[in-house]
């Protein structure tokens, strides 16, 4: 594998819903490129494709051009690369949500444990996996707590841990500060960046929190279905 | 890996728990259902066994004497007796009849069969819980003690008390009325006695009659008056057949030599269980498919909802990589786990109300275990539904707008 490949390259990315003159082009010309250990920001106004390159990225929607490669591995040219999506959702990608989304009947630790358990990994070994993250996020005194317990912050904490649970190469946030006031949103900023330097992973945090845009060293504006880069002003975060 | 439907119901408990309530109360009516049928078929089979009889001989061209009137007159097991292979024949009289607890002045009536028994002969309660048999010629009696009478107490059948001088159980009709025992001659009296007015009546209605009323035959009017008031007729002669004999061969004699109907054990039981009690059998059995329909309406509407109310979780858990058979097993186990909680508690419930049910309600392991069958496949049809609408939940949907 070549170590230019890893984290995510998105090269001429294309999407179109529907047919003939119904026809609606979400996605026109998408290109990304995010290193492993990077957190980027997506950053577009409602009805920008915002959530439609999400989607392909996270593989529930198919594209309709372009080539996607996540963590090296090729995952979309023209047509996906495998026929085990849920595998591939599963293994090479972590989802952090709006809302965290804890399965509310399983406690905190069986909430991240339960990604490595679907791969096929035994439940101690699993287990022991979420307990670690949940020490590195500092929730761990929560780990047998049900998510309904815990407090906005921490339940979003859970959720990163849970993304981070396989290990993937690749998170996809999609507005994970929005519920939380200033300080817990650049928590949860620090968090992914610490999280995103320590496991390698490539981050793309989708945001339209002017809290949080200040923080990243490079945006990606996408407008009608098209990104541009652009340099953000890294600010330190507390 | 872990059980996801394991963990929802323990993190829905009370939900789970009141819902199997409800349906398992609904399950133990349908299994108090299915008992009072089963219930039916033994008190048909515990008549037939109590009575001590091989071979039951009724009137020609009847099904009696407990699924059509029969009648014959009470000299016939005389001849019976003659025949080859005949060890034991006594008449027998059932009526079904409101009985007076207490005597004239109080008590309630209680229905019961007045069986009308020669001592010692077929017919005869096989055994007693209390008390004697009859040993008098008139007006004692051997009751079951679901006729709720005690020993030595006074009842009154017809215009006659009883003192009831025994008590035996599980001495029932077939439609399920507590026996009463009294000896042949008061079964016969209770059955075909006139009242004291008709008898007056007809007395004059003779001695009117020139025909009958001569001048030139003394004794003539007497005779006849004392023919009309008596009565030599029974319902049923019981056959015990002697060793080495066939039943049906006996019963062959009989229908050929004796000009009467002779049936089996086994043909007697087809009389009760698929004539006598088959429109009652139909009748649970469209209750018993009512039920079940509700019952899993009742599981897939919950199942349902419950699954609608889980649509965002679903919908991340396909999206983080859950096979869909993984969801699919939760919803089925859960729906399994709903029938299992109200198997239960239907099964508790039945074997808690079924002793107070006025008639023999029998619940059979078998059928409890069909009963285990049927609402475990009813669960799992109702839980297509919603599993039907789980595997239609978009993993996009968790994403965005």
């Amino acid at each position: 594998m070549n170590m230019a490949d890893d984290g995510i390259r998105i090269e001429g990315l294309r999407k179109r819903y529907g047919s003939g003159d119904t026809a609606v082009d979400a996605l026109k010309d998408v290109n990304m490129r995010v290193a492993p250990g990077e957190v980027v920001g997506l950053v577009g106004p409602s009805g920008s494709g915002k959530s439609t390159l999400l989607k392909c990225l996270g593989a529930v929607i198919e594209p309709s051009a372009g080539r996607m490669t996540l963590g090296g591995e090729t995952i979309y040219d023209g047509a996906w690369k495998t026929r085990d999506l849920r595998a591939l959702r599963r293994d090479r990608i972590g989802f952090v949500f709006q809302a965290p989304y804890l399965i509310p009947f399983l406690d905190v630790t069986d909430n991240v444990a339960l990604l490595p358990m679907l791969a096929g990994r035994p439940n101690a070994e699993s287990r022991k996996r979420a307990v670690e993250l949940l020490e590195a996020l500092d929730v761990a005194h929560r780990a047998r707590a049900q998510p309904s317990q815990l407090s906005g912050g921490e339940q979003q904490r859970v959720s990163i841990a849970r993304a981070l649970a396989n290990q993937p190469p690749v998170i996809l946030a999609d507005e994970p500060t929005a519920p939380l006031d200033s300080e817990r949103a650049l928590g949860v900023m620090r968090i992914l960046n610490q999280m995103a330097n320590q496991y390698r992973t490539a981050i793309i945090v989708v945001t339209h929190d002017e809290k949080i845009i200040p923080t990243f060293k490079r945006i990606y504006h996408i407008r009608d279905g098209r990104t541009y880069e652009e340099a953000g002003e890294g600010r330190a975060l507390p | 890996m872990i059980s996801l439907a394991g963990r929802d119901i323990l993190h829905s408990w009370a939900r789970f728990a009141f819902t199997g309530i409800g349906l398992g109360l609904l399950i133990g009516v349908t299994l108090s259902m299915a008992g009072v049928y089963r219930g039916m078929v033994d008190d048909a089979k515990a008549l037939l066994d109590n009575s001590g009889a091989d071979l039951w001989v009724v009137q020609k061209d009847t099904l009696g004497p407990y699924a059509e009137p029969s009648s014959l007159r009470d000299d016939s097991y005389r001849a019976l007796l003659g025949l080859p292979g005949v060890a034991d024949a006594a008449n027998i009289t059932y009526l079904s009849m409101q009985v007076r607890q207490g005597g004239v002045e109080k008590g309630a009536d209680v229905r019961t069969m007045v069986v009308g028994i020669s001592p010692g002969q077929p017919g005869e309660p096989g055994y007693l819980i209390a008390g004697r048999q009859i040993t008098r010629g008139h007006y004692e009696a051997v009751a079951d003690v679901k006729t709720g009478f005690a020993l030595g107490e006074a009842i009154r059948i017809r215009r006659h008390d009883y003192t009831v001088v025994g008590l035996t159980r599980r001495m029932v009709s077939s439609g399920g009325d507590p026996m009463l025992f009294v000896s042949l001659k008061d079964g016969q009296d209770v059955q075909f006695l006139k009242d004291n007015e008709a008898i007056l009546n007809e007395r004059q209605r003779t001695a009117a009659n020139s025909a009958l009323n001569r001048p030139g035959v003394p004794g003539l009017l007497d005779a006849i008056q004392a023919s009309q008031t008596s009565n030599h007729n029974v319902n049923a002669v019981l056959v015990r057949i002697a060793q080495g004999h066939e039943p049906e061969a006996v019963a062959r004699e009989i229908r050929r030599w004796k000009h009467l109907q002779a049936y089996t054990r086994a043909q007697m039981e087809e009389i009760l269980v698929s004539k006598l009690i088959l429109t009652s059998a139909k009748q649970i059995g469209m209750f018993l498919v009512i039920l079940s329909i509700v019952s899993a309406a009742i599981v897939a509407f919950i199942i349902y909802t419950m699954t609608l109310g889980k649509i965002r979780e679903i919908a991340v858990l396909k999206l983080i990589g859950t096979r869909n058979r993984s969801i699919a097993g939760m919803i089925l186990q859960q729906a399994l786990g709903l029938g299992l909680i109200g198997f239960s508690v239907g099964k508790i419930a039945a074997t808690l109300w079924v002793p107070i049910f006025p008639k023999y309600v029998l619940l059979t392991p078998e059928d409890t275990l069909r009963g285990f069958v049927a609402v475990m496949l009813i669960c799992a049809l109702a839980s297509t539904l919603a599993i039907r609408a789980a595997l239609r939940v978009d993993p996009a949907t968790a994403i965005g707008g």
